[in-house]
């Protein structure tokens, strides 16, 4: 069996150019291992070997982001490589950071698994550890040799395909994916037993450590009414009668864009709701109750706002993913942007 | 207040001339027990089917699952407020027919009814599946408005249940499990050395088909208050709601809560558990407030050491369920919070619609997000009409072989957040 072909990332001090004066070099690539890769290829014995080696600058890499992760990847691409492996940058937050970003851009271009490895702290583990596996290593270059063992391990699972496993199996950091999985004892029983740990002082693993959470800061108000042009978005899931587009009653994987320009007014003739986490009837019975457009053009004649944007874009709130949210305001954002919409109206249920 | 509460294990449920328990065999005369259910003007057709554990069964859409029990001595019936007068319920003794429950079903109401598979990958995410089903099918009159539709189906189901459970009346029962909690101040004296724990018990208020009643009150429009734990086992507390099937708590659940059960085993050893406060998730911010601070004045005013949390439904309810644990554990009371998730198919994103760092303690009972493939059934109970557009389902779910691919969240009781299953979710 042919040794499954690895490329290794390091920065200009484990490639022993020298310290902080020369962490502005351009990235280059060599043949095979340079520094920590001998470890790394050592405990990957027949299975694996490093075939080239990239160096690049901390500062060069970070100041230069997008002309370093290009010239890279052209480099990385000529070795045809089944696996990437940066660092490990153990607390060196520059270097976890080129580490990340260049582990990231891999995966994403050349489709191959992604490895790295970083202390817990290190800035690039929290901005990178959804998109890549960092193996959790010690805080400086004296852990190499505890590194090295636990991500050559995980290297070569990802090499033979094999199924990843829990963080604390693998030895990464968390990715934050939730599975589910069967428990031994039930959850009422689990969490009598958590309570009675939490009370006398021991220690107990929570089972959903809280997230940071993404607070919006509202924007600035809007100076002059009267001349803005106003859209209506809602999570609240009205839709054209019959939901043409099928947005889901719950969990919506799909928004839609719907012409409002002929419409005075909502009613159950023409306009209904798709959300399944609230009663229906009054906002089938009338949809202005959730999308004001009655009201809108009410203030449009009077002159209060400048206009009514033709379009309204609307989606189902109910188990909605974050992700899928984001992504969705995300596109229509630009939509509103290029038609000149000055404010948007969200409206809930 | 005592119960002692005597299990009546049944291994089998078949049709028979008369309705009665033989060696541990439920025979149902149907005739009789639909006649017994029914005259709702607002049904039109009444129809009973049984479905057995390990069955090539299907059930859908789920509105209710309840355990047949029947009061035996001391004050009050079953159901108080709704089925029986309501006298205070919870002592003296109660029988329930165990391994059966009556399953309500029929033409959708909401969005939110579940599926129960009797075998196959479902039937693992259901507790429900490993319960000998009484179901009872009953289809509305046209152009009937949702809330009557929800209201009479709810009634049927616990008349259904009322009339089961009264044969275990005169039946000896297989075991009789004993619960007993005192009043606040003897049992403090009684255990001077044990932890006093309560339980809150959130009940789902969101309104218009997502109720909860307590003693017959739409408990929207309660404050938080006290029960002792063995009210609930009487039927103090129904469901009437259609809140997506996973994570709701049909009225079975909150007969059988785990929670309580699990606090029991511990009680007069390790802990001594005084009661559980009961609150609400209703949708207005200043109800949330009220809410909140009260069970966070009760815990206090309980004398509390510890509280476990458990929510129902999810989303808006996620804010109640943090506002509750953030401001009983600054009363320097310790809380765990039982809830589940949403982090959507990929399980990469926000579990919770809300966060706190006093959260520090959390009971999950797994993604509601993450999807399955039913395979088809050679039985259907109900109608699989409804697949796509139920909560957990999308545009395709239902395949033309029969084959159902849904997010777990339609499935009754998969992600129970009382913690009555032993599904959970980790990050990976």
């Amino acid at each position: 069996m042919s040794k499954k072909r690895v490329v290794h990332y390091i920065n200009q001090f484990f490639a022993g150019i020298g310290g902080e004066e020369k962490a502005d070099i351009k990235p280059e690539i060599r043949e095979g291992v340079v520094g920590p890769g001998m470890a790394l290829n050592a405990a990957m014995k027949e299975e694996a070997e490093i075939v080239a080696t990239v160096i690049c600058g901390d500062s060069y890499f970070n100041e230069n982001v997008e002309e370093a992760k290009a010239a890279i990847i052209e480099m990385i691409k000529g070795y045809n490589p089944d696996l990437f492996i940066a660092g490990p940058a153990f607390n060196a937050g520059r270097y976890g950071v080129a580490c990340g970003t260049i582990g990231k851009a891999v995966a994403d271009e050349l489709q191959i698994p992604v490895l790295s490895g970083m202390y817990i702290e290190n800035p690039g583990a929290d901005m990178f550890k959804k998109s890549i596996y960092i193996v959790q290593t010690g805080d400086s270059a004296a852990t190499m040799r505890k590194a090295v063992p636990d991500m050559s391990a995980l290297a070569l699972k990802m090499l033979r395909g094999e199924e990843i496993g829990s963080p604390e199996a693998d030895k990464y950091i968390s990715r934050g994916i939730r599975r589910n999985y069967f428990a031994q004892d039930r959850g009422s029983k689990r969490a009598v037993d958590m309570l009675l740990k939490k009370l006398k002082g021991e220690e107990f693993v929570t089972e959903y450590p809280m997230p940071d959470f993404d607070r919006v800061e509202p924007n600035p108000a809007v100076k002059d009414l009267t001349k803005s042009k106003i859209a209506l978005v809602t999570s609240g899931g009205i839709v054209p009668k019959n939901n043409p587009d099928r947005i889901e009653s719950s969990s919506a994987s799909k928004y839609g864009e719907y012409d409002i320009s002929g419409f005075n007014d909502l009613t159950e003739a023409d306009h209904e709701t798709a959300h399944g986490g609230y009663d229906p009837v009054y906002a089938n019975i009338d949809p202005d109750r959730v999308l004001p457009v009655d009201v809108l053009r009410d203030l449009e004649k009077e002159g209060a706002i400048g206009e009514l944007y033709k379009y309204f874009y609307t989606t189902v709130g109910n188990g909605t993913s974050v992700a899928n949210s984001k992504a969705f305001a995300a596109d229509f954002a630009k939509k509103l942007k290029a038609d000149g919409v000055d404010a948007v109206i969200l409206t809930s249920t | 207040m005592r119960l002692e509460l005597g299990k009546i294990f049944i291994n089998d449920v078949q049709f028979g001339n008369t309705t009665k328990v033989e060696n541990g065999v439920l025979f149902i005369n149907k005739d009789e027990m639909i006649q017994e259910i029914g005259g709702d003007e607002h049904i039109k057709s009444i129809e009973i089917e049984l479905a057995h554990p390990g069955e090539e069964v299907r059930i859908t859409p789920v509105k209710d699952v309840i355990e047949p029990r029947v009061k035996v001595e001391g004050p009050g019936g079953i159901f108080p407020g709704i089925l029986s007068k309501v006298d205070t319920v919870g002592t003296g003794r109660t029988h329930a027919l165990k391994n059966v429950a009556v399953v309500t079903a029929g033409k959708i109401v909401g969005f939110q009814e579940g599926i129960i598979d009797m075998t196959g990958p479902g039937a693992d995410y259901t507790p429900f599946s490993k319960l000998h089903n009484v179901v009872v099918i009953a289809d509305p009159i046209d152009g009937l408005k949702q809330y009557d539709h929800e209201a009479a189906v709810r009634m049927i189901g616990f008349k259904a249940a009322a009339y089961l459970g009264k044969i275990a009346k005169d039946i000896q029962p297989d075991e009789v499990k004993v619960y007993e909690t005192e009043p606040l101040l003897e049992s403090v004296k009684k255990y001077p050395d044990l932890p006093k724990i309560g339980y809150v018990y959130m009940l789902q208020t969101q309104g218009l088909l997502h109720d909860t009643y307590v003693y017959g009150v739409d408990a929207k429009k309660i404050v938080p208050t006290l029960l002792y734990p063995t009210e609930i086992m009487d039927g103090a507390i129904i469901s009437g709601n259609c809140v997506s099937a996973c994570d709701k708590n049909p009225t079975y659940i909150h007969l059988n809560n785990g929670i309580i059960e699990d606090l029991y085993e511990k009680h007069g050893k390790e802990i001594n558990f005084v009661g559980v406060i009961i609150t609400n998730e209703n949708v207005y911010l200043a109800d949330k407030e009220r809410s909140s601070n009260w069970t966070a004045k009760l815990c206090k005013y309980l004398g509390l050491d510890g509280v476990i949390v458990s929510q129902e439904g999810f989303g808006n309810p996620d804010t109640d369920l943090i506002m509750n644990c953030k401001k009983i554990e600054n009363e320097g009371i310790k809380t765990v919070i039982v809830t589940d998730e949403y982090a959507g198919r990929d399980g990469a994103s926000q579990s919770l619609a809300d966060a706190d760092v006093k959260a520090d303690a959390v009971v999950t009972n797994g993604n509601a997000n993450e999807t399955i493939v039913l395979p088809p059934m050679k039985r259907l109970i109900g109608t699989t009409k409804y697949v796509d557009v139920i909560a957990g389902g999308f545009d395709g779910s239902l395949r033309p072989d029969g084959s159902i691919e849904v997010e777990i969240q339609a499935i009754t009781g998969a992600t129970n957040e009382t913690g009555y299953v032993t599904l959970s979710a980790k990050g990976f």
